[in-house]
């Protein structure tokens, strides 16, 4: 049953993954993001960590991702992308080569270690205490082991909210950037453009 | 209170007793049963909603209202949807076809599996567990009750904004593209509200199981007579936010900008026609319908309440029926009384309001428990804890006020 649940998540995971890369549109590539974001909250139900799970979606579907959306939404930056064009001159092939290498490394640990990494167990160390529910254990280890960690991490984030405040209030002298010619270019057409399929 | 939480924490990780021991054929088919009995009630429960609504707002505005499908009209949803199905299902020519398709079963999706942790029966009278006998078997009234319990409703509300937002841009229509950016940003600000209410509650609780959350509102109550509910023990407080934040999250008025007819055509849903604009109306509808019930979970016991004469299940699907269609008369109330608010109100209302108040309600409630368990004295911990709050919000409101000065002024833009 797990087994079943995990290869049908990583197929999902799999192929929202490909689909963040391969989408032209930048809208299908974030919606993408979110069918893998969601076969990973599965994947972390299958391994009991209902928190996690939980939080993921909560997170990083429900609000990091909405927030990317809501940015292509809000510019109109939503019109397809040519896929041929390279930003960084040979990073394909950079990229199927540190890809190919991660692989490998995790192949290696998994080819050499053989039972000591392959445990089957849902974590190497099992969870603190099986009969408490890992919601509990997690708020109790967050806010007494790991408070120090925890509490500069408010900070951290505390600090970036107050960099974008700062960074968000323009003096009134400041020249504003004028529009790149692209968007004057469209002039009252619309925010988003009729795609070449659906057009006839 | 730490020994409270272990032992609630324990109880969680069982959860509904159907589930604990041995899975066979029979527990499976029970589940089955219940998913599809909680379908069926949940699309009859959405076709009454959609009938009462318009009757009472009728009645509020001294109107008739539906009156020829069936007796007093309350057919008419059923005649609409059967309508719906047979009308023409159009496609915008600059619609983006896959997401112009996938968007409303986003919204619907999400808006089924919300009821699925709600307890909606069982006996909770005299210290009963709200457990009922079914075929032999040991279990809740309730489909689910997961060990994450209320963080799932939260996590489902947070879906929920795709489905509007996709069905916006993908209309590739202004209006609808504007009420989506609408949407995103209202249901992304008030789900902040939302979970710091449902934090306070948490606290109270001890729990974060639904089942648990109406375990620990059961019982006699204070003086014999004032029931347990969170309501009086969290302190009406958050009681008031999530009400007001569960409006603004389901895209309802005076919070309903998302579809300001005069503004937006039809908001979101403008390009949408025959079924699949009925699926949004149903979504729409029956979010409502169970966000009453999380409210009745959370605040006002859920199911919980005495069992007067038959059997005590049932008393509990009475209270719980009676209590949840006293908030869809609120809702509808509120609906035809008020006037929608502004953009800017309504932005000034989540962030500037009940964010800060929610959070430093929770603060303090939490204040108020650490006093308790280290036997301070709780009244001064309340007067020194209640006293930084007010100071942090006196801060906040000068900051704000501030800011304003300086942007009259032009100093910053």
């Amino acid at each position: 049953m797990e087994t079943a649940v995990f290869i049908v998540c990583a197929l999902i995971v799999l192929a929202g993954a490909i689909g963040v890369v391969m989408s032209r549109n930048p809208v299908h590539a974030a919606l993408s993001l979110v069918a893998t974001l969601f076969g990973i909250a599965v994947l972390f139900l299958n391994l009991g960590a209902q928190l996690l799970a939980v939080v993921q979606v909560i997170v990083y579907t429900g609000a990091i991702v909405v927030l990317i959306l809501f940015v292509l939404m809000l510019l109109g930056v939503d019109e397809d992308e040519d896929l041929d064009a390279e930003p960084i001159v040979g990073q394909r092939i950079l990229a199927v080569l540190v890809g190919l290498l991660l692989a490998g490394a995790v192949l290696a640990v998994i080819i050499l270690g053989k039972d000591a990494a392959v445990t089957g167990a849902h974590s190497a160390t099992e969870a603190i205490s099986p009969s408490i529910a890992n919601i509990v254990q997690i708020g109790r280890q967050l806010f007494t082991t790991y408070v120090f960690p925890l509490e500069l991490t408010a900070g951290l984030l505390t600090i970036a909210v107050v960099g974008a405040v700062v960074l968000s209030r323009r003096p009134k002298d400041l020249q504003p950037i004028p529009e790149p010619e692209s968007m004057t270019e469209l002039g009252d057409d619309p925010l988003t453009t009729i795609p070449e399929e659906a057009a006839h | 209170m730490i020994a409270a939480v272990t032992s609630l924490g324990a109880a969680t990780v069982s959860g509904d007793p159907l589930l604990a021991g041995h899975i066979d054929l029979a527990i499976v088919l029970i589940v089955i049963l219940k998913v599809v009995v909680i379908f069926a009630l949940m699309l009859v429960a959405t076709m009454l909603m959609i009938w009462f609504e318009r009757k009472v707002v009728s009645d509020l505005q001294n109107r008739v209202g539906p009156n020829t499908a069936g007796p007093f009209g309350i057919l008419q949803t059923l005649a609409d949807g059967i309508k719906f199905f047979f009308k023409e299902d159009l496609k915008p020519a600059r619609a983006q076809m896959r997401v112009f398709i996938l968007a409303p079963f986003l919204t619907v999706v999400p808006a089924f599996l919300l009821f699925t942790i709600v307890p909606f029966g069982g006996d909770f009278s005299n210290g009963h567990d709200g457990s009922v006998e079914l075929f032999g078997h040991t279990t809740y009234l309730q489909l689910a009750d997961p060990a994450i319990g209320i963080l799932f409703a939260l996590a489902l509300s947070s879906i929920a904004v795709y489905g509007v937002m996709l069905a916006g841009w993908s209309s590739g229509s202004k209006y609808p593209l504007l009420s989506s950016v609408r949407a995103s940003a209202q249901m992304v600000s008030y789900e902040a509200a939302l979970g710091l209410s449902v934090c306070s509650v948490v606290l109270v609780s001890g729990t974060l199981s639904t089942h648990g959350i109406v375990m620990a509102q059961a019982g006699a109550g204070w003086a014999g007579f004032i029931p347990h509910w969170n309501l009086v023990a969290a302190g009406v407080l958050p009681f008031v936010v999530f009400l007001l934040a569960s409006q603004a999250e389901l895209n309802r008025p005076p919070f309903d900008l998302v579809e300001a007819e005069q503004e937006l055509v039809g908001g979101y849903h403008t390009e949408y026609s025959s079924i699949r604009f009925a699926l949004f109306f149903v979504a729409e509808f029956m979010n409502s319908v169970t966000m009453a019930a999380i409210i009745v979970t959370l605040f006002l016991g859920g199911p919980a309440g005495p069992a007067l004469i038959g059997p005590g299940w049932l008393w509990g699907v009475i209270w719980f029926l009676l209590k949840v269609l006293a908030f869809l008369f609120l809702f509808v109330w509120i609906r035809s009384s008020v006037p929608r608010v502004r953009y800017d109100q309504l932005m000034d209302l989540g962030w500037k309001v009940l964010i800060p108040m929610s959070l430093g309600w929770f603060l303090l409630l939490a204040t108020y428990y650490v006093a308790r368990d280290q036997h301070w004295n709780g009244l001064i911990t309340i007067v020194i804890g209640g006293a930084i709050g007010l100071t942090g919000y006196g801060l906040l409101r000068f900051a704000i006020a501030t800011s304003r000065a300086k942007r009259l002024q032009g100093v910053v833009e």
